[in-house]
């Protein structure tokens, strides 16, 4: 009974779903003609074209996307893991088979601008165009000569894989319904370039908000713009861009900013995993304007959302000595790279003290941290950064919860203890 | 506002010259920068804690090199190993494995073997002469005669605990799980012998001491023949061809 009722509802939806698919494909309302540079057959012209194409993709962090691990870049393969299922993206080289050989300009604005694949069939968004939307027509034309330009690879890629209900694509014209708006970046008058640059940049190409923002179980964004929220399908959290408890950089001098940025270092903060990827792979090569435009525009961020740390333990004599036990252990393991007194070594080695990356209320990040290692992005400014060991391997999930909670309550840090079953659920569960 | 765009510029020159190297409060050094792999791959005051881990010290460059690749791109499947290493581009790999094929390190003590003298000498003469009648090959044709490896590629089999070893037969006998999809002689290679001789192998090669002669050795080890290096580089490069830097 329970099955019929079920089969009836997706039949129900996925006729919603195919009603709402006819009623989107009634005329289009064009955003912007197309500009006359991309007819131009001027040489010099294409080539401008394709270098300014080549440095947005970069700050769309296409590649980062479209590449696998060591593979042949742009050809796809690479997977992302979602809550609905595993998904490998396409071959966006211009190889007439596996890649967008057959695709135009129009094609690539379609995708970028309203999410559908060349045959107008709607795409996940997973592929970020929820954000890319906001994208000009202008630059979007630039990233498709840029494109264009690279050698064609053949690859064809193995077929994601979305668990049933979601595989049915034309379930997404119900999610774009309820969730979708297309529409370009519109420059607010009442402010100065810069900064409607860095929104410009930060909504649009940059994709900030495809992680930092929570999602309903749909995957739709839910909290407010740059809000943090834990990535969906990872055991990752990215933090509020809007709280001073957590990633707001509104006190932090622009230049501070800028080399987070650009190296994913500051004095304040250190980058990891999908962040530490986002600064290797395209923040990094923003130039010196957009650098400042996006620092500017982070900066002014609204400071609505004062998410709290957690609830700190009341220092009892019983928590005092929990904490002791961390101290220990920090002393023998950690203490040689990050401080006697969680100063950490600039550049090197991130200080704990006054990281807002460690006392957040979520300890995801931290415990992960502690759990795998890492090293800090490669930049052209650091080219061999030095690295966190991993721990998983050798130290307990209580003893991994001990040495976090102690990092989380001293040298004027102050947050939640940390429990055995935390440190468990990140070992165990999504990554 | 240009005055201002100028002033930026001075700031943002401070903190991040146009593409000057960061300036770090730590040791420039590679041991410093490998300190991460060390927790598992110490030296040997070490050593012993989880016999899982292989001994790196010492094994030619281009093999460490291969592996480390292999690991960050998901051919050989290792996840710890894989987190560790995401996003470093080859050349700091290298750089890597270029640093612990340096360091000559001492071997712990050799596991004296328990088997009755047949199966002693049985994995003596596969290790030595392979078995050619079932198409082994002797393991000293690729480890090199004093089986402490052969560049450019090939690793050294002695001061390995057995544990390791049978562990690594295990996989290339079963494939798929650890291994990936490296092309990899050892793999056609374990698959012939039987469960018994794989550990019979591994416990012999555990049980012989590493010579102090070889310890001293300077100088790269012996070369393995060209033919051999193309089929067993236990690496693909887009092009079909083996890596060799
Ligand atoms: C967060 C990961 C991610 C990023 C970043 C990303 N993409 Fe994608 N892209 C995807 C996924 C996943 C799909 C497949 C969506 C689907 O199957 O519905 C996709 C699909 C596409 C397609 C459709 C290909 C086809 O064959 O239908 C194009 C074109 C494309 N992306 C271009 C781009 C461009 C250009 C950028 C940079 C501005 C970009 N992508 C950035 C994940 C990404
Ligand atoms: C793929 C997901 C993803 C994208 C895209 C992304 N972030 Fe993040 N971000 C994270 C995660 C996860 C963290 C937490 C880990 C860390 O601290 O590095 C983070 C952390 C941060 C931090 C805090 C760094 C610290 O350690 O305090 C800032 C600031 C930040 N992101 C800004 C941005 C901006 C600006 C963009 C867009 C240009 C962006 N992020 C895009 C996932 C992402
Ligand atoms: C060999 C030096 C080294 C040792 C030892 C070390 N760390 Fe780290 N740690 C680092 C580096 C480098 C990073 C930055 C990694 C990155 O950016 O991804 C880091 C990052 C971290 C972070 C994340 C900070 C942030 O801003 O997001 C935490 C938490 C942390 N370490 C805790 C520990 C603890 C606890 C120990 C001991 C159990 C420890 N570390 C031992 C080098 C070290």
């Amino acid at each position: 009974m329970k099955h019929i009722a079920i089969a009836a509802a997706l039949a129900g939806l996925l006729g919603i779903g195919l009603f709402l698919a006819s009623a989107e494909t009634r005329p289009r309302i064009e955003e912007s003609e197309k500009p006359p540079t991309a007819t131009a057959d001027d040489m010099a012209v294409r080539q401008t074209l394709q270098a300014r194409g080549a440095y947005l993709s970069r700050i769309g962090n296409c590649m980062g996307c479209h590449t696998a691990q060591g593979g042949r870049p742009y050809a796809g393969g690479h997977r992302l893991d979602t809550s609905i299922g595993t998904f490998v993206t396409p071959n966006i080289t211009p190889d007439s088979e596996t890649g967008i050989g057959h695709w135009n300009e129009d094609d690539l604005w379609r995708a970028l601008h309203e999410g559908k694949g060349r045959q107008g069939a709607p795409l996940y968004p997973a592929f970020p165009y929820t954000e890319y939307t906001k994208v000009t027509r202008e630059d979007s034309d630039a990233i498709f000569a840029y494109l264009q330009s690279l050698p064609p690879v053949e690859q064809k890629n193995p077929p994601s894989e979305i668990r049933f209900p979601f595989n049915l694509r034309p379930l997404i014209y119900i999610w774009r319904a309820l969730y979708f708006e297309p529409g370009v970046y519109r420059p607010d008058a009442g402010k100065k370039d810069p900064w409607n640059r860095g929104a410009y940049l930060v909504q649009g190409l940059g994709h900030c908000n495809a992680c930092h923002t929570s999602r309903n179980p749909l995957g739709a964004s839910q909290g407010g713009l740059l809000g943090g929220g834990q990535i969906m399908g990872s055991n990752w959290y990215a933090p509020s861009l809007t709280s001073l408890q957590e990633a707001s950089t509104a006190d932090w001098p622009l230049h501070d900013i800028i080399q987070l940025l650009k190296t994913g270092l500051s004095s304040r903060a250190a980058t990891a995993g999908p962040m530490a990827d986002v600064v290797s792979q395209s923040l990094q090569h923003l130039d010196e304007q957009d650098a400042h435009a996006m620092a500017t525009y982070l900066k002014s961020l609204p400071q609505s959302d004062p998410r709290s740390r957690g609830v700190a333990p009341p220092l009892t004599e019983e928590v005092d000595k929990l904490l002791a036990r961390g101290g220990d252990i920090y002393k023998t393991l950690c203490e040689d790279c990050h401080g006697n007194l969680g100063q950490g070594r600039p550049n090197a080695y991130p200080a704990l003290a006054d990281n807002r990356g460690v006392t957040l209320a979520s300890p995801v990040n931290a415990i992960r941290s502690i759990l795998y290692g890492g090293y800090a992005p490669v930049t052209i400014n650091n080219p061999r950064p030095y690295g966190m060991p991993p721990f998983a391997q050798i130290l307990r999930d209580e003893e991994i919860a001990l040495v976090l909670s102690y990092i989380r309550n001293s040298w004027g840090n102050r947050g939640s203890l940390v429990t055995a079953i935390e440190v468990d659920r990140s070992r165990k569960g999504a990554q | 506002m240009k005055r201002l765009f100028l002033i930026f510029l001075l700031f943002s020159a401070l903190a991040v010259g146009a593409s000057e190297i960061l300036a770090a409060n730590a040791p420039d050094t590679m041991e410093e920068r490998v300190k991460p792999c060390i927790v598992c791959h110490g030296p040997e005051d070490k050593k012993g804690r989880d016999a899982y881990y292989p001994r790196i010290a010492g094994k030619p460059q281009g093999y460490l090199f291969n592996q480390l690749r292999n690991f960050r791109d998901g051919r050989r499947l290792y996840r710890p190993m894989a987190v560790l290493l995401e996003g470093l581009p080859d050349q700091y790999l290298w750089e890597m494995a270029m640093y612990f094929a340096s360091l000559k390190q001492a071997f712990p003590p050799p596991e004296p073997m328990k088997a009755p003298p047949a199966e002693i000498e049985l994995a003596r003469k596969l290790v030595t002469q392979g078995d050619p009648a079932r198409n082994i090959p002797a393991c000293v044709d690729c480890h090199g005669k004093a089986l402490m490896g052969t560049t450019p590629f090939i690793p050294g089999l002695l001061g390995l605990p057995r544990i390791y070893i049978m562990a690594q037969f295990g996989n290339w006998q079963h494939g798929g799980l650890i291994r990936g999809q490296t092309p990899d002689c050892m793999s056609e290679i374990a698959k012939k012998l039987t469960a018994n001789e794989a550990n019979i192998i591994a416990a012999w090669l555990a049980a012989q001491p590493v010579s102090e002669a070889l310890l001293k050795r300077e100088g790269p080890a012996p070369k393995l023949s060209d033919e051999l290096a193309r089929r067993c580089a236990s690496i693909v490069l887009h092009s079909g061809q083996p890596q060799s830097q």
